[in-house]
């Protein structure tokens, strides 16, 4: 198997790269998001936001963070 | 005399419900909501700008403490899309009381009643409390009530259209029949839209185009508050009945 140190995943539909071992908290925090204003979908599933810390994430998954905007 | 508007057991002194989208900005938007007197509002769920974490947020500007935020639904055109919208809403940050809208025509934005009632199942299951906007079908409106909706909210007309309310009998007839508060959503246009739905007996009317779109969106805001005020008062009072001619106000008694 070959070895490498990156990750690609979708975030909000588009592509990414991260390190190997990146968690679901981590990358909240590189992207500068709060978990209390949004809600988490890993690979069409709802996350538990306590639980961010020890989920990490896989090639090719699929994240999606959303949050309340203004609507109708 | 206390009118209080009852949603799922929660009671709310304004009947008017209004929608944030639309607006220039949050800012014009939080103080349409002041004007309005509206103690809940509609909110979309959509993704995180991931680009551009300068973009202000609606909850800074609205305060979820103290108005109450409805997630809705719009934009889903099938039962899983609205499912998981509802289900993200929630998990954002507890909210149970919902607004489902599932649409079947993109062109007139009517709800597709067959995913609309199987959604409404599926989340009474799950605990949400669901408003649920409808056609202005009285069967289709009992269906709703009997799956587990906790409000019934037709349409006065396609979304946006401000057409006004274009099926009296049939808005009297699902207020008639049901125990469920009533609430006309979508198609006013102006304050007397607000007041002849509230005068047919509705408990409350949702409106978001037709402020956030005004020419003076902050009068339309305070126009609306009114009408839905007026139009309710009207209706508890108990009308006279209508009479083909004149019928003197004053006595002709003492004469000269």
């Amino acid at each position: 198997m070959k070895k490498t140190k990156k990750i690609k995943i979708i975030l909000n539909g588009k592509s990414r790269s991260l390190q190997k071992i990146t968690s679901v908290y981590e990358l909240m925090r590189s992207l500068k998001l709060s978990t209390d204003k949004v809600a988490i979908e890993l690979n069409q599933e709802i996350i538990n936001k306590k639980k961010i810390k020890n989920l990490y994430l896989k090639d090719k998954d699929k994240i999606e963070i959303v949050h309340f905007i203004g609507g109708g | 005399m206390k009118d209080f508007f009852k949603i799922a057991n929660k009671k709310f002194k304004s009947r008017l419900i209004v929608g944030t989208g639309k607006y220039k900005n949050f800012s014009e938007c939080a103080k349409a909501i002041k004007y309005s007197g509206a103690e809940i509002v509609t909110v979309a769920v959509r993704r995180v700008n991931i680009v551009d974490k300068k973009k202000p947020l609606l909850m800074d500007y609205i305060n979820p403490k103290k108005i109450t935020y409805l997630p809705n639904t719009a934009g889903c055109f099938t039962s899983e899309d609205a499912l998981r919208t509802l289900r993200l809403a929630r998990e954002i940050g507890g909210w149970k009381l919902v607004k489902l809208e599932v649409l079947g025509d993109k062109k007139n934005l009517f709800p597709d009643m067959i995913e609309t009632l199987r959604s409404t199942e599926i989340l009474s299951k799950e605990g949400f409390k669901v408003m649920v906007y409808c056609s202005d079908d009285p069967l289709m409106a009992k269906r709703l009530e009997d799956s587990g909706a906790v409000a019934i909210m037709p349409l006065a007309a396609p979304i946006g259209s401000g057409l006004g309310i274009q099926n009296y009998t049939n808005i009297k007839i699902i207020r008639s029949q049901t125990k469920l508060p009533v609430i006309i959503d979508a198609g006013i246009g102006q304050a007397s839209d607000a007041v002849i739905a509230m005068e047919l007996g509705c408990d409350g009317v949702l409106i978001n185009t037709a402020i956030a779109k005004a020419k003076k969106p902050f009068q339309m805001a305070q126009a609306m508050k009114y009408a839905v005020i007026a139009g309710r008062k009207s209706f508890v009072s108990g009308r006279i009945s209508k009479n083909l001619h004149g019928i003197a106000s004053t006595t002709n008694k003492g004469i000269i």
